[in-house]
């Protein structure tokens, strides 16, 4: 700070570190704030705002609980009843599907990350990481709308299918695995690469030599990665999961445009409870809600698997 | 437990180059043998084609008199040791020394017993616990040996090991690699370019060049008595005279004609040289008639201690050495003296030209 002062003069220390306290002030912790403050009051009309009805409580939070609901749950032939609150199980549904996109992407990834950073002649590298960059490079809504067109009913999946002979009629490409199905391939196809990098980062660190000494002192492929490949990686993984996983559970354009008619996304939740119910405290409430949820989600997970925080930093 | 190794016709073609050429040899059970040669001589080459990280592209590697075609790197009854050692990082000593055993379905007790024996076998004891990060570089090189002597290989290859360590280190781990080997039997095969561990450590050492095998015998042998001008300059120092056989035991060159013994396959019409060993020559100031003597002017004396190196030109500017024991009574000359170099017939080896010469790049 002093450092600061003496090289560039009291006008330009004030001005950078006025400008960034602005911007994490008022531009990053003020509308945090001002929407955490506001979770914990009721929804009212406009002139009973700032009344004797505007008092903080947890109700915003604890309506997650209160819509109750009958749910049909086929299960491998299998059919259960439960009775739950529907937006609790929106939520639970987010995560299991989030936590099945996350490791569909891992166990895509894992072999392909292996595969560049250990097999693969390094002189061809650069080619495939094109190959994998460029459909990166166009956006989030174009890639999202082409998983739509490709996944639709009587779409080209379907009529592809058909002129090879291998299926006839349509098929409903969204409606399997409890409606999720489109949701899931299309997370995958759209956040892939937030796992392949850190998992191929991790790999490319770890010496060759490390698996032939393995594999010459008897293990199969197996055992050699699970023993000596895994391990090294998995601060890699941790970190391609933990940003996959957050990716698709805050994630609102897949859900929104590739949905079953039985399915919801628990921030199709919150943006209703915004945006068409016009509820901002409830809505503000569900999202701190999903924040926390998710962070003691993820670090119970990292305890499980032993990962620190340092190595997802790495 | 032990077993030959042998290669028959071995070669190994890699995009632009061939790196082993027709190799044939036969390595005996228990026996520590070495492959010495400059960097890119193929000597990696054939240790990976013995673990079975590569095939060859052509002849057959066997082991006890088993093909091992076809078989990969861990079905063989070999254990290698790696130039940077490749312990797991993130494993304990003992888990390192006793994973050959893990995959062998050993259960864990079995395993951290046999580890203990393992450490007290190579001097280490009480390290179990600690990661290889905690060691110095010498307890690496401890933990590398136990961790491949674990699953009792037949045959154990050595890439190198000893290259990390400081001199000391190095001389000392050079005795108890051979203290280990002769203890355990096993069959060692070892790669190096340095020659003094090579004649050091080997029962029978193999001089490489050019993917090609030039020589495999005993190290006095080797040294003594090389076969061809590439081993007598790669192993040891020589003072070098060009010039060309004139009779059955006379070599003619530009400083005079010298009584010589010829090596193997020198006939008068090919390219030979005459090679003297520094320290089979002695400096004399009246030679006499007769012997192999070469006038010379002292240009730089290094004392060494208990022998000292006398540099030398003679009159076309060759440049000359002779390594004279330390003797008081008789003080090598001084810079600026004229001496004879002086060398006996029995040390005076005339030795074909080879055309193997070491690859510059690094291997």
């Amino acid at each position: 700070m002093s450092a600061m002062l003496r090289r560039y003069g009291g006008f330009i220390t004030g001005l950078s570190i006025g400008l960034t306290a602005f911007w994490l002030l008022a531009l990053v912790l003020l509308p945090y704030f001002n929407l955490f403050e506001a979770s914990f009051r009721p929804y009212l009309p406009f002139i009973d705002i700032g009344g004797p009805q505007d008092t903080y409580s947890l109700n915003n939070y604890l309506s997650i609980f209160s819509h109750p609901t009958d749910v049909k749950l086929n299960f491998f032939g299998f059919t259960f009843l439960l009775n739950i609150s529907i937006h609790l199980w929106v939520f639970i549904l987010t995560i299991v599907f989030s936590c099945i996109t996350t490791f569909i992407a891992l166990a895509l990834c894992y072999p392909l990350a292996f595969y560049l950073a250990k097999v693969l002649n390094p002189g061809r590298l650069a080619t495939f990481m094109m190959i994998l960059i460029i459909p990166m490079w166009v956006s989030e809504l174009l890639r999202t709308f082409a998983w739509f067109i490709l996944l639709a009913f009587n779409g080209p999946l379907t009529i592809l299918l058909q002129d090879m002979g291998l299926i006839t009629g349509g098929v409903r490409w969204t409606w399997a695995l409890w409606g999720y199905s489109g949701v899931v391939a299309t997370m995958v196809y759209v956040y892939i690469l937030f796992m392949l990098f850190p998992v191929y980062n991790a790999m490319t660190s770890l010496d060759m030599n490390q698996i032939e000494a393995a594999k010459d002192l008897g293990a199969s492929r197996f055992r050699t990665h699970w023993r000596v490949v895994i391990p090294h990686c998995k601060p890699g993984i941790a970190s391609g999961c933990v940003t996959v996983f957050m990716l698709c559970v805050g994630s609102l354009l897949v859900p929104g445009l590739l949905n079953s008619p039985s399915s919801q996304w628990f921030t199709e939740v919150i943006y209703a409870r915004m945006f068409d119910e016009n509820d901002w405290n409830g809505g503000a409430a569900y999202a701190f809600l999903m924040l926390i949820a998710c962070t003691v989600f993820v670090t119970l997970a990292m305890r499980l698997f032993k990962v620190g925080l340092a190595d997802i930093a790495k | 437990m032990t077993a030959s190794v042998e290669l028959r016709g071995v070669s190994m073609d890699f995009d632009k180059y061939r790196a082993v050429d027709n190799v044939s040899v036969k390595i005996n059970p228990g026996e520590f043998f070495s492959f010495l040669g400059p960097s890119g001589c193929g000597k990696t080459t054939i240790l990976r084609m013995v673990s079975g990280f590569i095939e060859p592209t052509g002849g057959q590697v066997l082991i006890g008199e088993e093909d091992m075609h076809g078989i990969g790197p861990n079905k063989r009854p070999t254990a290698m040791i790696f130039q940077n050692l490749a312990l797991f990082p993130l494993m304990r000593v003992w888990e390192n020394i006793s994973f050959g055993l893990e995959v062998r379905g050993v259960d864990k007790a079995t395993r951290r017993k046999k580890a203990e024996e393992l450490l007290e076998l190579v001097e280490l004891p009480g390290v179990a616990d600690r990661y290889p990060a905690q060691l110095s570089g010498g307890q690496r090189q401890r933990v590398a040996i136990a961790r491949a002597l674990a699953v009792e290989p037949k045959v154990m290859l050595l890439d190198e090991p000893l290259s990390a360590l400081d001199l000391k280190l190095r001389q000392h781990m050079r005795a108890e690699l051979r203290a280990i080997q002769k203890r355990t039997k096993v069959t060692f095969i070892y790669i190096t370019h340095d020659q003094g561990e090579a004649l050091a450590m080997s029962d029978r050492v193999a001089v490489m060049s050019r993917g090609q095998i030039q020589q495999v015998d005993v190290p006095q042998k080797i040294y003594n008595e090389p076969a061809n001008g590439f081993v007598a300059s790669f192993v040891g120092e020589n003072n070098i005279f060009t010039g060309e056989l004139s009779s059955a035991s006379t070599f003619k060159t530009d400083v005079g004609a010298f009584d010589v013994t010829t090596g193997q396959g020198v006939m008068r019409d090919n390219k030979s040289r005459l090679y003297v060993r520094p320290e089979h020559v002695s400096l004399v100031a009246k030679p006499k008639a007769g012997s192999n003597a070469v006038p010379a002017t002292v240009e730089d004396v290094s004392f060494e201690g208990n022998f000292a190196v006398v540099h030398m030109r003679d009159k076309t500017g060759r440049k000359l050495a002779a390594e004279l024991k330390n003797d008081s009574a008789a003080p090598p000359p001084i810079v600026g003296a004229t001496t004879n170099v002086v060398f006996a017939k029995e040390n005076a080896r005339v030795l074909l030209d080879s055309d193997a010469v070491a690859y510059d790049g690094e291997e």
